[in-house]
């Protein structure tokens, strides 16, 4: 379903992938594991469209995506959580949900519908629903900045290091929510620190290392023998 | 930079000096005064050079240096029973600087479009008192004055005839633009392109940016007013207008068409600006400055490195 | 002299609201595309000169309002897709040089075409009422009044508007914002018509107070330089604050200076203001 084809990207004057090559087919949840700084956000946005590949073709259902403006590549079905959330501080949490339910052709109807399963998903969110987003703690803001991507019933989530500074209590509730996404059918592309949590919901992994595919495995051979994780990631 | 650049420099330096030189006594007056006129403003723009192309900082007041420098002039040569040309051009000098300390203050503390829009400000502040300031100034009227002969004291003193008071006003540039260069090329120099390129990072590395940052306001605010002492002796008369925002403005013009960060780029661009102007507004009056904004408009977009930014390292290297 | 200060205390409230309709345009711009709109008093000076038109054809101030709004605002989405659009990710220092170079062209422009004389605009509200000393119009409360009311139009549709929740949250985050969908660019051309068609309202709106030149430009940029910087750039309530204080002021310097002196008052200020309290006056000291 999405597709990336040997996909380089310049950041100002330093190369920062040299040659990605993945893919993550409907509904499976993909993790990319790595040490910091060898590209994975840098992979995400290429996707998204917020910075644009040198050189490499990515792909979504068949469309050349390279290139295209972010809010195009939205309109197709990837949504993009953050790793820093980027949630909408001085737009209220409602609000903050509305930037992806404004969009054409969706009934008002099918609005309540989404708002009413976030609400659901996320009790906390429909508790504060008029308070800013820049008041939320780590935690409610990482759930409305996830809620707010499921507003663009999407068919594929890039989801950056999700569990990024929250308290154990909190990581549980994302794998839920994870395990959740996936029951629903949305492909989910991880990049994520937390390698446990990562093998257990993935079920492929491509490891990075300074711009590069270095290695690609089943979670599960992953788990069963850690010495490659040890290798690339020095755990 | 190798001894065969700095000798073709050199080589070009002469010939293109010389030829300024030569050509006037081969023109006719209107076309002679205008040459004179053309490297005046030129100044202007090299002294803009160090602040927008090198360090910057872009600045929409350079009409309060000029302006101050044409009025420090002025008052000079009306006051004086005997008008001298060196007091003119100190007491221009010093009113331009006053000026440029002031600014300098400013330019610590703010940045990016902050100091544009206070420099603007400034120049309008100026403006204003000049305008209002009837009694003293002449507001609206302008002051009249007369030319200072040249002298060098105590050995020879003759009026400027054209031709002369061109090879003055050449000298006096083409020496601006020696020191100019050589200030750019400096450490000195280094630093405030550093500035321009990453401020927090120069300031990171260790220098001191607000003294670097003073130090090219004093500078370029003293070759602008040397630019407006030149133009007062050649015009022999002060009017609010060139302490007016429009002069500032065409300042900016002079960079953006030139090529910002070239020194002569400014130059030059003063000199096209002028010759279109000169050109343009024989058919069309002021509203040749539609078609040459339009022009304007386009280079920024298109071509933000000016007509001599291709050239750059050769001419300046 | 008792009755002379609040005089001029109503001329400040009144000038100041019209300034407001002014800089609001500008900091809604500035804090969507970190532009700074340099041709900003030119949008003023052709609404003022469109509407001057349209009220010279029709007889009827409320058309003139609408169709130099109306039309600035096209030029605007005009001039902001062919000359700004190219300039997203640059220097905002560019942006201040390429619409200096828009107003340039715009002045001249209008001498062009609307000639070198200045155009009234009849007062559409006749009649004056008795202010202590002099008789005082109207028209000029009404002007205050419409002045605020599209500046509350503007926040309702800010706060409420589906479009509104667009333009807040390209505001604050522009990348963000293009990932959840919304087109960013179409946003920011809509914000520039928005703001032009503000400042083509608030030139038709001061049109009756004074006369429309081609000049007037300049120093409705200046002024509302300074009130977006005083009120903190990208702040609206900021501005409109912003613009009645530095109204006032000049209005109460008025009474020792002469008027073109007064305008220095606003200098320092702004100047006052970026020294020690750069974020702006009106704004809460940011964390």
């Amino acid at each position: 379903m999405l597709t990336l084809a040997d996909v380089h990207t310049h950041y100002a004057k330093s190369h920062i992938l040299h040659g990605i090559s993945l893919e993550v087919k409907p509904g499976e949840v993909v993790g990319l594991l790595g040490r910091n700084g060898v590209g994975k956000s840098t992979t995400l946005k290429s996707v998204m469209g917020l910075v644009r590949p040198s050189k490499g073709r990515v792909t979504f259902e068949g469309h050349d995506i390279t290139g295209l403006p972010a809010h195009k590549i939205a309109h197709l079905g990837i949504a993009y959580v953050p790793e820093d959330r980027r949630i909408f501080k001085l737009l209220s949490v409602i609000e903050n949900l509305r930037t992806g339910l404004d969009r054409p052709g969706l009934t008002e109807a099918r609005r309540r519908a989404l708002l009413d399963k976030v609400y659901e998903s996320f009790p906390v969110l429909g508790e504060r629903k008029s308070q800013l987003g820049g008041t939320l703690s780590g935690g409610e803001q990482q759930m409305l900045a996830i809620a707010r991507a499921m507003m663009l019933e999407p068919k594929i989530i890039l989801l950056d290091e999700p569990t990024e500074g929250l308290m154990p209590r909190m990581v549980s509730q994302i794998r839920d929510i994870i395990a959740r996404l996936h029951r629903d059918g949305v492909a989910i592309l991880l990049v994520e620190q937390d390698v446990g949590l990562t093998l257990g919901a993935s079920s492929r992994c491509y490891i990075m290392e300074k711009g590069l595919i270095r290695h690609h495995a089943p979670s599960a051979d992953l788990k069963a023998d850690p010495s490659v994780i040890h290798q690339y990631m020095g755990v | 930079m190798s001894s065969r650049t700095g000798t073709g420099f050199w080589i070009g330096f002469v010939v293109v000096v010389a030829a300024l030189a030569v050509v006037p006594l081969g023109l006719p007056e209107f076309w002679r005064k205008f040459l004179t006129e053309i490297l005046i403003w030129g100044l202007l723009a090299m002294s803009s050079d160090i602040l927008i192309g090198y360090t910057g900082m872009v600045s929409f007041g350079h009409s309060a240096f000029f302006g101050l420098g044409l009025y420090g002039a002025a008052a000079a040569l009306l006051v004086m029973r005997s008008p001298n040309l060196w007091v003119a051009l100190a007491v221009g000098l010093g009113a331009a600087s006053l000026v440029a300390v002031f600014v300098a203050y400013f330019a610590t503390r703010l940045r990016d479009i902050y100091f544009a829009i206070s420099t603007f400000v400034f120049s309008q502040i100026f403006y204003v008192i000049i305008f209002t300031w009837t009694d003293v100034t002449g507001g609206e009227n302008g002051l009249y004055f007369t030319q200072p002969p040249f002298t060098i004291p105590g050995i020879f003193s003759a009026r400027f005839s054209t031709v002369s008071l061109h090879w003055f006003v050449l000298a006096v540039v083409a020496l601006s633009y020696l020191a100019l260069r050589r200030i750019t090329q400096s450490p000195f120099g280094m630093v405030l392109q550093s500035i321009r390129e990453n401020e927090p990072r120069t300031r990171a590395i260790g220098y001191h940016v607000e003294r670097y940052k003073i130090v090219a306001v004093l500078l370029s605010g003293l070759f602008a007013g040397l630019s407006g002492t030149l133009y007062a002796i050649q015009h022999r008369f002060a009017a609010p207008d060139f302490v007016f925002f429009t002069v500032s403005g065409e300042v900016v013009i002079f960079n953006v068409m030139g090529g910002m960060g070239t020194l002569v780029g400014p130059l030059v661009g003063a000199a096209t600006f002028l010759l279109l102007r000169e050109g343009l507004s024989r058919f069309w009056t002021e509203y040749y400055l539609i078609p040459l904004g339009i022009t304007f408009i386009l280079m920024v977009i298109f071509m933000p490195q000016g007509l001599l930014g291709f050239w750059k390292r050769r001419l300046n290297q | 002299m008792f009755e002379q200060i609040l005089v001029q205390t109503v001329n400040g409230l009144v000038n100041g609201m019209v300034l407001a309709l002014v800089a609001s345009g500008l900091t809604l711009i500035f804090g969507i595309m970190d532009v700074v709109n340099f041709a900003h008093g030119d949008l003023v000076m052709l609404g003022g000169f469109t509407g001057a038109v349209t009220v010279a054809q029709t007889g009827n101030f409320w058309l003139g309002l609408l169709v130099a709004a109306l039309a600035i605002a096209v030029f605007g989405a005009l001039l902001q897709v062919t000359t700004l659009r190219p300039l997203i990710g640059r220097d905002p220092l560019t942006t201040i040089i390429a619409t200096f170079g828009v107003s340039l062209v715009l002045q001249k422009y209008a001498l062009w075409q609307f000639g070198p004389t200045a155009r009234n605009i009849p007062q559409p509200i006749p009649g004056q009422f008795e202010l202590f000393y002099l008789q005082y119009p109207w028209y000029r409360l009404g002007a205050a009044v419409m002045a605020g009311a599209i500046i509350g139009g503007l926040y309702l549709f800010l706060k409420y508007g589906k479009y509104g929740i667009w333009i807040r949250a390209t505001t604050q985050d522009r990348i963000m914002a293009s990932a959840m969908g919304i087109p960013v660019p179409l946003v920011h051309t809509g914000v520039f018509a928005i703001g032009s068609a503000m400042a083509a309202a608030s030139g038709v709106l001061f049109a009756p107070l004074a006369s429309v030149t081609q000049t007037m430009g300049a120093e409705f940029t200046l002024r509302a330089f300074s009130v977006v910087v005083v009120g903190g750039m990208g702040n609206l309530g900021g501005s409109i604050l912003a613009a009645l204080f530095i109204s006032l002021l000049e209005a109460y310097a008025s009474l020792v200076v002469s008027p073109s002196q007064a305008v220095i008052v606003s200098f320092v200020v702004l100047i006052l203001t970026l020294l020690f309290r750069p974020t702006g006056l009106f704004v809460p000291t940011p964390k």
